[in-house]
């Protein structure tokens, strides 16, 4: 038994330093002026607008992939005044526009959820475009999980055996009575950063584009999705079945591959 | 036990920062510990990767053969993964032949590239490569700043010999066989374990925690199956991912067993219920949280990993 004192002064690691270019941190520059402008050129919008809408999302993200995000709206949608789209933009993500879901008047209530990839400390917006064009927004800060916790898929080879894969799940509604439904599909949703060992080649983005869930021969959720939404999308939202009838939900992705799946009630 | 100390003056700062006005001190006890005949392995810090634990938080290995030494994951940083070799050649003159990832998880591959200059074959599952190439840029960035100057020097070194599922690799050491085993999907979708069949010592990379709350990167389905078949195996000690090597592995195992068996349970009828990820965030596996270490850091993480998985049963 014995032990043994070593001072060990790591010049090498000093020298690093000297050679080290521009390091790769969270931006210090907040990028919401940007893309404000980018998206929404030379338009006002209100901000902190917690009279109309509430979002709901984990002050941390547990895990990077799957970070759950919720828009309520606190008016309901009306013929006359109506939530006709909302657009979700996570200022840090390698796309900021991550979703823009065009609603119908039909909703009644807005409470959509969708799960997000989250790369770092970042604020995530909801920005409500009225029937009027008028632009409302609320945000949430959103802190980066720590560790070992990746955006990246946990298993590709599973996620791509059950590609196109869809669920529609809900409770057996009521005529009349709201009921929450959820539409997802097994889609890998490969943004493109990604290297596939086999053909050793870095595999193109494969994401879902879009998301049309129908009531009938009503519309009631378009939503174009990108890069930013988890593996296997997930689309949960309240509706009110006002007769009996279908519900549909079509999704089309990058390489245009469609994939449908209806529900009678 | 043989002790390192190791003490980092990180003049660094003084010297090549403008802001910084003083030197600081890292104290650093790097030790290894044998666990039987000429195998040795450090014990991590239940902690997550900062600078001043340079990122040791996972247990590291070497096992020395007659004709050369294996390396069972290399650290967490380029300076533990030194800090090892330094330790390994104060064992050992024989050469480094082999560098042995469990998976690509960053406290068991950054310091991979700290053995270059023994040029050892680097050893991994088939599948660690695609998941080094999907994770390399998220996690430079991440740990870059985590760790500070124990980063610098810091390589992703793919594996350049590579094992899969039902293909057991053998290498011999010298005198002294071990066996590399691949798995399907359970912990990561690239888990390897290592067998010194000598002495019956079984490494099992992130596949048993100890101690530590067990992290599902992978799946809870394929972890619970292969918790399970650990169960009928002959082994005398098992030195897990986290936590100390024990010759009582079969109640880590168990311990492994129960806490995902819970989760599974708790999160199967969540989602049976139609309900959120939130709702079985904040109520399933709460009886667990006594039992572990950083249970608040990856608890909720791994409900959330395991129901959008489950949706899919
Ligand atoms: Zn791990």
């Amino acid at each position: 038994m014995f032990s043994q004192t070593i001072k060990f002064i790591i010049l090498s690691m000093m020298l690093s330093f000297l050679s080290t270019g521009v390091r790769a941190e969270t931006p210090k520059e907040p990028l919401w002026p940007i893309l404000k402008e980018i998206h929404f050129e030379g338009k006002t919008i209100r901000e902190d607008a917690n009279d109309l809408l509430v979002i709901e999302a984990p002050k941390r993200a547990e895990d990077a992939a799957i970070v759950p995000i919720s828009v309520k709206s606190l008016v309901a949608q009306t013929a006359d005044k109506y939530i006709k789209n909302i657009h979700i933009i996570i200022d840090n993500n390698p796309e900021p526009y991550s979703a823009n879901f065009h609603l119908s008047p039909e909703l009644g209530m807005i409470e959509i959820s969708t799960r997000m990839r989250v790369d770092q400390y970042t604020f995530v917006r909801a920005i409500a475009e009225m029937n009027d064009g008028s632009l409302h927004m609320v945000s949430r800060f959103v802190k980066a999980s720590g560790g070992c916790s990746a955006p990246a898929g946990k298993d590709a080879a599973a996620a791509l055996a059950r590609l196109g894969k869809m669920q529609i799940r809900m409770r057996k509604p009521t005529v009349g009575e709201p009921v929450q439904a959820q539409v997802i599909v097994s889609h890998p949703n490969y943004n493109g950063l990604q290297f596939d060992q086999k053909s050793r080649r870095y595999i193109d983005a494969h994401y879902v584009k879009n998301i049309t869930i129908r009531y009938n021969d009503t519309s009631l959720i378009k939503v174009d999705t990108g890069i930013s939404i988890s593996e296997d999308p997930s689309i949960r939202f309240t509706f009110t079945p006002t007769v009996a009838g279908t519900l549909q939900a079509d999704v089309m992705d990058s390489r245009d591959q469609s994939f449908s799946l209806n529900k009678n009630i | 036990m043989k002790l390192f100390y190791l003490t980092l003056l990180t003049l660094s700062s003084l010297l090549f920062s403008p802001i910084s006005t003083y030197a600081s001190e890292v104290n650093i006890d790097y030790s290894v510990q044998e666990v039987s005949s000429a195998i040795y392995y450090h014990q991590g810090v239940h902690q997550d990767a900062n600078q001043q634990n340079i990122g040791a938080i996972a247990n590291v290995s070497f096992i020395i053969g007659e004709r050369c030494v294996a390396v069972i994951d290399s650290g967490g940083s380029y300076l533990e993964g030194q800090l090892l070799r330094k330790a390994i050649k104060l064992k050992t003159e024989l050469p480094v032949c082999y560098v042995i990832n469990s998976h690509v998880h960053p406290d068991h591959t950054f310091g991979n590239a700290a053995f270059k200059a023994d040029k050892p074959i680097y050893i991994g599952h088939e599948k660690l490569a695609a998941a080094m190439r999907a994770r390399q840029a998220y996690f430079a960035r991440t740990f870059e700043q985590l760790l500070g100057a124990a980063y610098q020097g810091t390589e992703f070194i793919y594996p350049d010999k590579t094992v899969s599922v039902n293909k057991p690799l053998t290498l011999d050491l010298g005198n002294r066989a071990i066996t590399i085993t691949a798995y399907p999907t359970s912990h990561t979708d690239h888990d390897i374990t290592v067998f010194d069949n000598s002495s019956k010592t079984l490494w099992t990379g992130d596949l048993l925690f100890s101690e530590r709350t067990p992290v599902i990167d992978g799946s809870i389905n394929g972890w619970i199956k292969i918790t399970k078949q650990f169960l009928t195996m002959e082994i005398d000690t098992v030195i897990p991912g986290h936590g100390p090597a024990t010759a009582h592995w079969q109640q880590e195992f168990y311990n492994q067993l129960r806490y995902l068996t819970v989760i599974r349970e708790g999160v199967r009828a969540i989602i049976a219920d139609l309900g959120t990820i939130e709702q079985a965030s904040a109520v399933v596996g709460l009886e667990e949280q006594s039992q572990w270490e950083l249970y608040e850091d990856y608890h909720r993480r791994n409900v959330t990993a395991s129901f959008v998985e489950l949706e899919w049963e």
